[in-house]
């Protein structure tokens, strides 16, 4: 069974929703390629963010 | 003086013939088929790895599967899951998913696989727009 610690489970979710959404909202190839890449910094992005900012409250 | 419109067709009609709806359900049933019917198969298949690489990932965390809808986020949650399609049977038929979540992983595989179920619906109609024409 998969016990993926957190970051690597970001990175998963990020890799294949990124690649859906990059497909599915953009028109050409190369359109699709940035909007993927685009999507991807930003649910990591956040991610880390969002980490840092409980940590902070939790402190 | 009257003069005839001169008819054009748009840059992305739709191809004529067969059942317009086909892609979308197909989309639905199997991740990625609507693209591989409307003639993408490079985004057909990106998106049946993505798709399908999310759901086993929830399956192999210990994802729960809803079967019933219990309360107002069970609904939703079994909502989401059923977006797999073909997926979502299967799964009920071998036995996956079936297990109570108890660690975080197990929860973060539930979620897995309720996403995959909505990007698979994302797919779907990404499909039926390209057999409509309103998307190249």
């Amino acid at each position: 069974m998969l016990h993926p610690t957190y970051v690597p489970a970001v990175l998963l979710f990020a890799l294949f929703a990124s690649t859906v959404f990059g497909i599915t909202q953009r028109d050409t190839p190369q359109r699709m390629v940035r909007y993927g890449i685009y999507c991807f910094v930003l649910f990591v992005g956040s991610a880390v963010l969002l980490s840092w900012l409980m940590y902070f409250i939790a402190r | 003086m009257a003069t005839t419109p001169i008819k054009k067709s748009p840059p992305n009609a739709p191809a004529k013939g067969g059942i317009i709806y086909l892609p979308l359900i197909a989309g639905w049933l199997v991740p990625g088929a609507g693209h591989f019917l409307v003639h993408k198969p490079v985004r057909g298949a990106l998106l049946a790895v993505s798709i399908l690489g999310m759901f086993l990932c929830g399956i192999a965390m210990n994802g729960q599967i809803h079967s019933g809808a219990h309360d107002i986020l069970d609904m939703l949650s079994m909502a989401g899951d059923l977006g797999t399609g073909i997926l979502y049977f299967i799964s009920r038929t071998m036995g996956w998913g079936t297990n109570l979540v108890q660690i975080t992983t197990e929860d973060w595989g539930s979620r897995f696989i309720v996403v995959a179920g909505l990007l698979n619906i994302i797919a779907a109609v990404d499909a039926h727009n390209l057999r409509t024409g309103r998307k190249a």
